[in-house]
């Protein structure tokens, strides 16, 4: 599938705010069932835009505009061929061993709640549970973009039995770390069957490692793995080490930030012969 | 409280204190038993007010965590000071250079190539899942490839060679500037001693300080010195009197996270001439407060774009983040193999045996022996949730044995050592009271220094062996003294 | 030097003048407040003190009655007052515990003490013996800060901006003292000049301590226009705004030397200390004395954020 991923997010400060600088990590990385043809960030106010690599392995980008900025905009835009995998992801870019992602973050630390979850769902196979726990979360959870905040923990989500794909992502991965099973935060862009091209954010699910078969994509918000659908752009430990803009400012008063995501489908790429039908049935979301 | 039988510093393992004539007494204390003898109580009386008032004059204050009103307290200074002689303190110190080589080697090597994780000698588990170890650090190299540029090592005694480290401090290590207060007050006070026992002088660490701050740069420029600066969490911080003292007399300026900001990964500081580049920042902030953008995001205390600075190599961290993982209690207690697969020596220093209550075999065994031992928490610091086996009540070992069954992993005991004592003056005159040393260990890009002597801090009350500021211990005068 | 330090030394400044200002301005109009209203004794003298500290509005949120007690309470020792002489005191010690080493022993053990003394007063004032006893410390005990710092003080930075704030302060207190007893304290229908006005106006010599310094330097009875005179275009009386201009512009032109850097404030300043220096008596009364003092007191905040911007506080 080719995906074509195109965004704005617009920062408007009550003053001129010194000192912006941003911490972005909007570009996705290739790997062997995601291709990039292009990849684009732009912004309306001249400054410097910094590429590094973080310790996960994800394309970051350090932008600091020149002097005062009163409204600041970033349009990214791009796109990218993906191949269906059923979630397994295979040929990505490994910079840190396994066992990192056993660890709890301030995010996910487990609660007597979400430890007595994962004993629960534990079936003794590491992708029977993921999967399981994919589809409970799917068939228990409200999606409410009301109840949860950017920092919400995943024990206070669980408690609410609600939130946002951020959310779940951070339950999931609470759970199944308890259970020995590595796991990590995934960020990036999916195109809905449903016809919803704009959407008010990016789109956040989890990875697990399974025995033999290496990373696995779940996204608990719809209830499946991923499919060729999904748009991997960057990983962490949590939603903090994956999130798409981490920035600072002094001064400037009140800040007011839009963004719409439009990620469209412009049809099977013809270069990949295989067909893409094998997939499991997609679920709504 | 009960008092252990310890190896005295100035009577050996004699029972000392009640005779008053110079026999037993070790070579290094002949001076000091005389200057005892020869000072009347009145006299020592007089001293310690004397001592107690220059403290408050300059200000050296300690705010106290947990303390409602967040007071300024003074940490109590003892007048008699602690002798060590050269040859004692000759080995102290090639053991200390030792660790501290192995401490930089093995922070190079776990978030490098990983070679001692490989070999099995500390089990990565351990390391890689231990919130210490900092994922923003793997493949990265910090300028001078220097990790732990100020180490500070706890030691303790217990008999007349029988020295252990108790603790590697590798993070923002404190008390250094007690040490050099110590002296100035030593000084001022009894300039005779002085005279009849020559003592190592301590006053060059800020200059040495600075040196090995220097030698790290990220920027080599010829004639000019690097802009250095002192990173404090500010004036609330219990260190705060420290930060503002070393700032002082290393000449650079104390500086807070607001005062810094970066623009292209490059670190600037705020001043009134308009903005100036810092090249190393001695940082006494802690790892997760330093940057917003990646660790703490509600850290208003850090500097937002640090890391990315410091990952782009425009800027040194003194110490480097991620040391955090070296001094860990869990780590510690493989520090003798660590230092046998980096050095291919033997360790000059002991450490003190310890067992990992997350080995099942070894929590069995703490069980067993709760009254004898000490249990701390492996990312405890400061004398806070640590259990004194042989001093606590049947409930409080009680209570602990139930913690410990529940996270054992977060927990190691000890063998409850029997600090050595030294003179101290007390209300009721001179009497024995338990103490260990902090040396100071700096590293840099262009080799190790270290300023003979340390921080003896010593347990004020009878019996005791914490020797935390935080819980009411003291300070006293380190001499290194030749003999 | 850093911009914090400089920010907090120049806040010293203000915030211990401030202190200063207040103590003197409640002593007299504790005088004032004590006459027989025949002799001006007017009842509305704490308001017109709440005035002059520009302390109206936040007065007004407690819902206290204006009295002496509650005024003189709330200007000395409430601790939700931001500019009470107890939190003037507490922010200038704060201020000067962050920036210890730009500071002498001196310096920093007088504000150290003025703090801890004054803070022993607790929140609330017992008596009236207890509120003068605390007047006569803190005049005593900023005069110490300011004897300390002149006797121990390197001549730098660290030392100008200290006594930068505290003139911008100074300026700020005297010009609105003198608005405030000039337009809100005389009745209407009075004309200036009037016979009720010798003990307002001795009011504003003796808050500015400059009673014996009037007759020095006009040798007459005390009339509103050489009030005002004195205080605005006499140089030679330290709480003048010429005076104060004069010490801002020196330390601006030390500051500049020093760094060869000049900016906002040094234009600001330059132009606020020609205004003074080629003003004269009767064209500020044509003018309006209210007018000009309600500008002066614009630009001289105006002045004050260019400071903040040009050195970054």
């Amino acid at each position: 599938m080719r995906i074509r991923v195109d965004y704005r997010t617009v920062y408007d400060y009550a003053h001129a705010a010194n000192d912006v600088l941003q911490l972005l990590r909007v570009q996705p990385a290739g790997h062997e069932g995601q291709h990039i043809v292009s990849w684009r960030i732009d912004t309306d106010v001249d400054g410097h835009l910094k590429r590094a690599e973080d310790a996960f392995g994800n394309i970051t980008h350090m932008f600091y505009p020149d002097g005062p900025v009163k409204r600041l905009s970033l349009h990214v835009a791009g796109e990218v061929d993906t191949v269906e995998s059923h979630g397994v992801l295979s040929g990505g870019y490994e910079p840190l061993p396994a066992l990192v992602y056993l660890r709890q973050t301030e995010l996910t630390r487990p609660d007597d709640a979400l430890r007595a979850m994962a004993r629960q769902i534990d079936t003794g196979d590491a992708l029977a549970t993921c999967h399981r726990l994919t589809r409970l979360l799917y068939d228990q959870f409200n999606f409410d973009p009301d109840v949860t905040h950017s920092h919400s923990d995943a024990a206070h989500a669980f408690a609410l039995k609600a939130g946002v794909c951020q959310d779940y992502a951070h339950v999931f991965l609470s759970i199944v770390r308890c259970l020995g099973i590595p796991a990590r935060y995934v960020s990036g862009h999916l195109v809905r069957n449903d016809g919803l091209i704009t959407q008010p954010a990016a789109h956040a699910w989890a990875e697990a490692l399974i025995p033999d078969l290496g990373w696995v994509a779940f996204d608990p918000s719809n209830g499946m793995c991923a499919t060729e659908a999904y748009l991997r752009v960057a990983i962490g430990l949590d939603y903090r080490d994956a999130a798409p803009v981490r920035g600072a400012r002094r001064g400037g008063g009140v800040e007011t930030m839009a963004v719409a995501v439009t990620t469209t489908a412009s049809g099977p790429n013809p270069q990949q012969g295989q067909s893409q039908t094998q997939g499991r049935a997609q679920t709504q979301a | 409280m009960q008092a252990l039988p310890a190896f005295d510093e100035m009577f050996g393992l004699g029972d000392g204190y009640d005779c008053r004539s110079p026999e037993g007494v070790t070579a290094a204390y002949r001076a000091i038993r005389q200057w005892l003898a020869d000072s009347p109580q009145e006299l020592m009386a007089a001293r310690r007010a004397q001592a107690e008032l220059f403290f408050r004059r300059i200000g050296i204050t300690f705010a106290v965590y947990g303390d409602a009103q967040a007071t300024e307290r003074l940490i109590p200074f003892d007048i008699v000071p602690r002798i060590i002689t050269r040859t004692e303190w000759d080995r102290l110190e090639r053991g200390l250079k030792q660790r501290v080589a192995a401490l930089n080697m093995f922070l190079a090597d776990v978030y490098g190539a990983q070679e001692i994780l490989r070999a099995g000698i500390v089990p990565a588990e351990l390391v890689l899942m231990n919130p210490a170890f900092c994922v923003h650090m793997i493949g990265r190299q910090p300028p001078g490839g220097v990790w732990v540029h100020i180490a500070g090592i706890d030691l303790v005694r217990t008999g007349p060679d029988e020295f252990f480290v108790l603790e590697d401090n590798a993070r923002t290590p404190s008390g250094v500037s007690y040490m050099l207060e110590n002296r100035e007050v030593m000084l001022k006070l009894v300039p005779d001693l002085f005279d009849s026992v020559k003592v190592a002088p301590v006053e060059t660490y800020p200059e040495k300080l600075l040196e090995t701050l220097a030698s790290v740069s990220p920027r080599k420029q010829r004639g000019s010195h690097p802009t250095c600066v002192l990173l404090t969490p500010g004036q609330y911080n219990s260190a705060f009197y420290e930060h503002s003292f070393l700032a002082d007399k290393l000449g650079i300026e104390l500086v807070e996270g607001h005062d810094l900001f970066v623009r292209d990964d490059i670190v600037f500081m705020r001043t009134t001439e308009g903005p100036q580049r810092v090249d190393v920042i001695y940082r006494r902030l802690d790892d997760d407060f330093i940057d917003p953008l990646v660790f703490n995001p509600g850290s208003m205390l850090g500097v937002p774009g640090l890391m990315s600075a410091y990952a782009a190599g425009n800027v040194t961290l003194a110490n480097a983040v991620g040391t955090g993982i070296a001094d860990d209690k869990a780590i510690y207690s493989y520090m003798p193999d660590i230092v046998r697969f980096y050095t291919g020596e033997e360790p000059i220093l002991a450490n003190v045996p310890t067992w990992r209550c997350r080995e099942p075999e070894a929590l069995m065994h703490v069980l067993d022996h709760l009254p004898e031992l000490v249990v701390k928490e492996v990312d405890g610091s400061g004398g806070y949730g640590m259990l004194v086996g042989p001093h606590a009540p049947k409930a409080t070992i009680a209570a602990f044995a139930a913690k410990l069954k529940a996270r054992p992993e977060k927990f190691i005991a000890q063998p409850t050592l029997a600090l050595s004592t030294c003179p101290t003056a007390t209300d009721g005159g001179i009497a024995a009271r338990h103490v260990d040393l902090r040396p100071f260990v700096l590293t840099g890009a262009d080799g190790v220094r270290i300023v003979p002597g340390g921080l003896t801090r010593v347990a004020m009350t009878a019996g005791s062996l914490v020797v935390n500021s935080s819980q009411g211990g003291g300070t006293k005068d380190t001499w290194i003294i030749d003999g | 030097m850093l911009s914090r330090t400089a920010g907090n030394l120049y806040w010293i400044g203000r915030y211990l003048e401030r202190a200063d200002f207040t103590a003197r301005l409640i002593e007299a109009t504790q005088r004032l407040a004590a006459l027989p209203s025949s002799y001006g004794g007017a009842s509305n003298a704490w308001e017109s003190a709440l005035a002059a500290a520009c302390q109206i509005d936040g007065f007004a949120a407690t819902g206290l009655a204006i009295d002496e007690h509650e005024v003189t309470e709330y200007l000395t020792l409430n601790a939700g007052n931001s500019s009470s002489i107890r939190s003037c005191l507490e922010a200038a010690r704060s201020n000067a515990r962050a920036v210890r080493t730009a500071m002498t022993e001196e310096g920093w053990e007088a504000i150290n003490t003025a703090w801890l003394e004054v803070s022993r007063y607790g929140t609330h004032l017992s008596s009236r013996e207890t509120l003068a006893q605390l007047i006569e410390y803190v005049k005593h005990a900023i005069a110490a800060f300011d004897g300390a710092n002149h006797r121990t003080m390197l001549r730098g930075d660290a030392f100008w901006f200290t006594n930068l704030g505290a003139a911008i302060e100074r300026a700020d207190n005297s010009a609105r003292l003198l608005d405030v007893k000039y337009h809100l304290l005389l009745p209407r229908d009075e004309p200036v000049g009037g016979s009720l006005d010798y003990f307002q106006w001795t009011t504003i010599l003796r808050t500015v301590s400059a009673m014996t310094a009037y007759r020095w330097v006009y040798n007459d009875s005390v009339k509103p226009w050489l009030v005002a005179d004195l205080l605005i275009l006499n140089r030679q009386i330290p709480r003048s705004l010429a005076a104060c201009y004069d010490e801002i512009l020196r330390h601006l032109d030390l500051l500049a030397s020093h760094s060869g850097r000049r900016g906002a404030a040094h234009r600001l300043a330059s132009a606020g200390h020609a205004r003074l220096a080629g003003g004269n008596i009767d064209a500020i009364f044509g003018q309006g004395l209210h007018e000009f003092l309600t500008q002066f007191i614009a630009d001289n905040n105006r002045l004050g954020e260019a400071i903040a911007e040009q050195y970054l506080f």
